[in-house]
C-alpha cells in the first residue's frame, strides 16, 4: 500500500512539475475526446431521424384520373397479398385538402382557403398511406407499386433519407479525419509530457535502478502521470457532455414546436435519449482519454528503462 | 564472497577496459581499490553492479553468477549491494529522512518497516538530528553520510563506494572511513574506490592496485587481517542484529 500511494503522489508531483506540457496534454486529448462524443452524438441522431422518417412518413400511393374505387380496393388487397405491410391506410381527398390546409395556412386555414370553399383542389389526390414491417424493404415494395397501372405517383421518405445518410456518411469521414490527427497530436503531447518527465527524473531513475527497483516500480509513477492526463482529458468533454446534450434536447424540442412549419417534424426530429448514447461517450472517454494516458505512458517510458 | 574468473570487458568502441581479471574477495573484507583514471576500476564497479556484463570470463557475488542473471533477477541483486559515489547522488527535492526512506519505499517496503528502519539507521550515521534537513543544508561529509545510510538501509552484504572522499576535506574524509570502518565491523563487506593515498595507507587494509584493466599489485587478505584483528573476517553475513 504504501508502495502505491508513493507512486501516485509522485505520478502527481510529476504532473505539477511539468504542469504546462501535462495541461497541453489534457487540453488535446479533452478535444478528441470531445470532438468524438459531438460527432457520435450527430451521427447517431442523424440516422436515428433517417430512420424515423422512413418508418414513421411512410409511402405515399396517388391514382390516375377515372380509376375507381373497387380498383382501388383491389390494389390494396394485392398489397397485402403481397406481404410486409405493417398497415395501409386509405386517405380521402377530403382528408387530404383538409391536412393541406391546416399545414400550410394554420390558423387561418378557413379564411385563406375561402376560395376553395366549394372546390376541392387535391380532388384527385386521394391516397393510400402503406407502412412497412421492415423498412429495409421499402424500395423493393415501392417498385412493386410502380408497377401498377393504375398508379400516378409514389411519395416515399428516399429523398430525405438519402439526404440524411449522405449528410452522415460525411460527418462520419469528417469526424474519422479530426479525430486522428487529434489522436495523433495527443499521442505525441502525452508521450512528450512523459519524456521531459522522465528527462526531469532521470537522476532519481538512476538513483532507483542503482537501489535495485524493479522496472514496473520505476514506471509506475510515469504511468500514473499519463493515466491523470488522460483521465482528466477525458473527464472534461463527458462532463460537458452531460449538460450541452440536455440543452440541444430541450433546444430542439423547443425550437420545432414553436414553428408551425417544422411542427410536423417534431414527432421525427427528436434527440436520441441521453442514457442511451452516454454509455458510449463515456466508452470513448475511458479508450481515447484514459486508455491512450495509460498506453502511450506505458510505451514512452520503456526505452528510458534500460537495466 | 565475490569472485572475477578471468574476467575481461571489451566496450562497443572498442575500448578493453578490463584485462583477464582474476580476484576474490572473501565476505566480510575491506578492500581498497586504487589506480588511475582509465585502469578500469569504474568498470569494475559497473560489472558488480551489473550494469555491464562481462566479454568473458564470470563474475560471482555471493554465490550468483552475474552473467546469468536475468534481467528481472538484477533488482534484487543490486538490493544486496549498496553504492556510494563521489557526488552523493542525493534527491535535492527531499529532505534527509525521504532520500533514505526512498531506498525502502522503490524496493516496497511497507510504511511501518520505514518508520522502524529509517530513524535506526540516521542513528548509526549520525544524522538524528538532522532528518527534516534539505541536501542542500548539509554540508558535504553530511551529505555522503545520507548516501551511506541509503546505501545501508536495505541491509546489503556488500557496500560499494566509489570515491567517497573525493569531494570531502580531510575531517569529513576521516569521518567517513570511520563509518566505513564501523560497518565493516559489523560484517559488511566494504569496497571504496579511492585515489587518497593517506587513507589507504592509514588503514592498513587490503589494497589492490590496478593498471590498464589488469591487477598490478595486491596486498593480499593475510596482510589485512593481520593489519585489523578486529574485522571479524569469518562472518558471512553482515551481522545487522544490533542496527537495524
Amino acid at each position: 500500500m504504501s508502495t502505491f500511494l508513493y507512486c501516485i503522489k509522485r505520478g502527481l508531483v510529476n504532473l505539477r512539475k511539468n504542469w504546462l506540457f501535462s495541461i497541453a496534454s489534457t487540453a488535446t486529448i479533452a478535444a478528441c475526446v470531445f470532438l468524438f462524443c459531438l460527432f457520435y452524438a450527430v451521427v447517431v441522431n442523424v440516422s436515428n431521424i433517417a430512420y424515423q422518417a422512413e418508418t414513421t412518413i411512410g409511402i405515399s400511393v396517388f391514382f390516375n384520373e377515372g380509376v375507381s374505387a373497387e380498383q382501388k380496393e383491389a390494389f390494396k388487397e394485392q398489397i397485402l397479398e403481397h406481404g410486409g405491410v405493417k398497415e395501409i391506410n386509405y386517405k380521402s381527398a377530403d382528408e387530404a385538402w383538409e391536412s393541406f390546409k391546416a399545414d400550410y395556412f394554420g390558423d387561418k386555414a378557413e379564411e385563406l382557403a375561402e376560395a376553395f370553399a366549394d372546390d376541392n383542389p387535391l380532388a384527385e389526390s386521394d391516397s393510400y398511406e402503406i407502412f412497412l414491417n421492415n423498412i429495409e424493404d421499402q424500395q423493393a415494395e415501392v417498385d412493386y407499386i410502380r408497377g401498377f397501372d393504375i398508379v400516378r405517383e409514389v411519395n416515399y421518405a428516399n429523398s430525405v433519407v438519402s439526404a440524411l445518410k449522405e449528410m452522415n456518411t460525411l460527418i462520419t469521414a469528417v469526424s474519422v479525419a479530426m479525430i486522428s490527427i487529434l489522436f495523433a497530436i495527443s499521442i505525441f503531447l502525452i508521450s512528450n509530457t512523459i519524456n521531459l518527465a522522465a528527462h526531469f527524473r532521470k537522476r532519481e531513475t538512476e538513483i532507483m535502478r542503482m537501489i535495485g527497483a524493479t522496472n514496473s516500480m520505476i514506471r509506475a509513477p510515469f504511468v500514473v502521470e499519463g493515466t491523470f492526463i488522460g483521465f482528466a482529458g477525458a473527464l472534461i468533454p463527458i462532463v460537458s457532455m452531460l449538460f450541452l446534450y440536455k440543452r440541444a434536447e430541450v433546444y430542439l424540442a423547443e425550437r420545432l414546436s414553436s414553428s408551425g412549419q417544422l411542427s410536423a417534424l417534431a414527432d421525427i426530429a427528436t434527440l436520441i435519449p441521453f442514457k442511451e448514447v452516454y454509455p458510449v461517450m463515456l466508452a470513448a472517454g475511458a479508450v481515447l482519454g484514459v486508455g491512450m494516458g495509460f498506453v502511450v505512458s506505458f510505451l514512452t517510458i520503456g526505452k528510458h528503462l534500460r537495466v | 564472497m565475490i569472485e572475477f574468473k578471468n574476467v575481461s570487458k571489451v566496450y562497443e568502441t572498442g575500448n578493453r577496459a578490463v584485462r583477464n581479471l582474476n580476484l576474490k574477495i572473501d565476505d566480510g573484507e575491506f578492500v581498497f581499490i586504487v589506480g588511475r583514471s582509465g585502469s578500469g576500476k569504474s568498470t569494475l564497479i559497473r560489472l558488480l553492479m551489473r550494469e555491464l556484463k562481462a566479454t568473458e570470463g564470470t563474475i560471482t557475488v555471493n554465490g550468483k553468477e552475474l552473467g546469468r542473471l536475468k534481467r528481472s533477477e538484477i533488482p534484487k541483486y543490486r538490493r544486496g549491494i549498496g553504492v556510494v559515489f563521489q557526488d552523493f547522488r542525493l534527491l535535492n527535492d527531499r529532505n534527509v529522512y525521504e532520500n533514505i526512506a526512498f531506498a525502502q519505499r522503490v524496493i516496497g517496503a511497507s510504511g511501518r518497516e520505514i518508520r522502524e528502519n529509517v530513524p535506526e539507521i540516521l542513528k548509526l550515521t549520525g544524522l538524528s538530528a538532522k532528518y527534516k534537513n534539505m541536501p542542500n543544508q548539509l554540508s558535504g561529509g553530511e551529505q555522503q553520510r545520507v548516501a551511506i545510510a541509503r546505501a545501508l538501509i536495505n541491509k546489503p552484504s556488500v557496500i560499494l563506494a566509489d570515491e567517497p572522499t573525493g569531494n570531502l576535506d580531510e575531517k569529513n574524509s576521516e569521518e567517513i572511513m570511520k563509518l566505513l570502518y564501523e560497518i565493516n565491523a559489523m560484517g559488511t563487506t566494504v569496497i571504496v574506490i579511492t585515489h587518497s593515498r593517506g587513507i589507504v595507507e592509514a588503514s592498513g587494509k587490503r589494497v589492490i592496485s590496478m593498471e590498464k584493466g589488469t591487477i598490478r599489485s595486491d596486498t593480499g587478505q593475510a596482510a589485512a587481517a593481520q593489519a585489523d584483528e578486529t574485522v571479524p573476517w569469518e562472518t558471512a553475513e553482515p551481522n545487522w542484529g544490533g542496527i537495524i
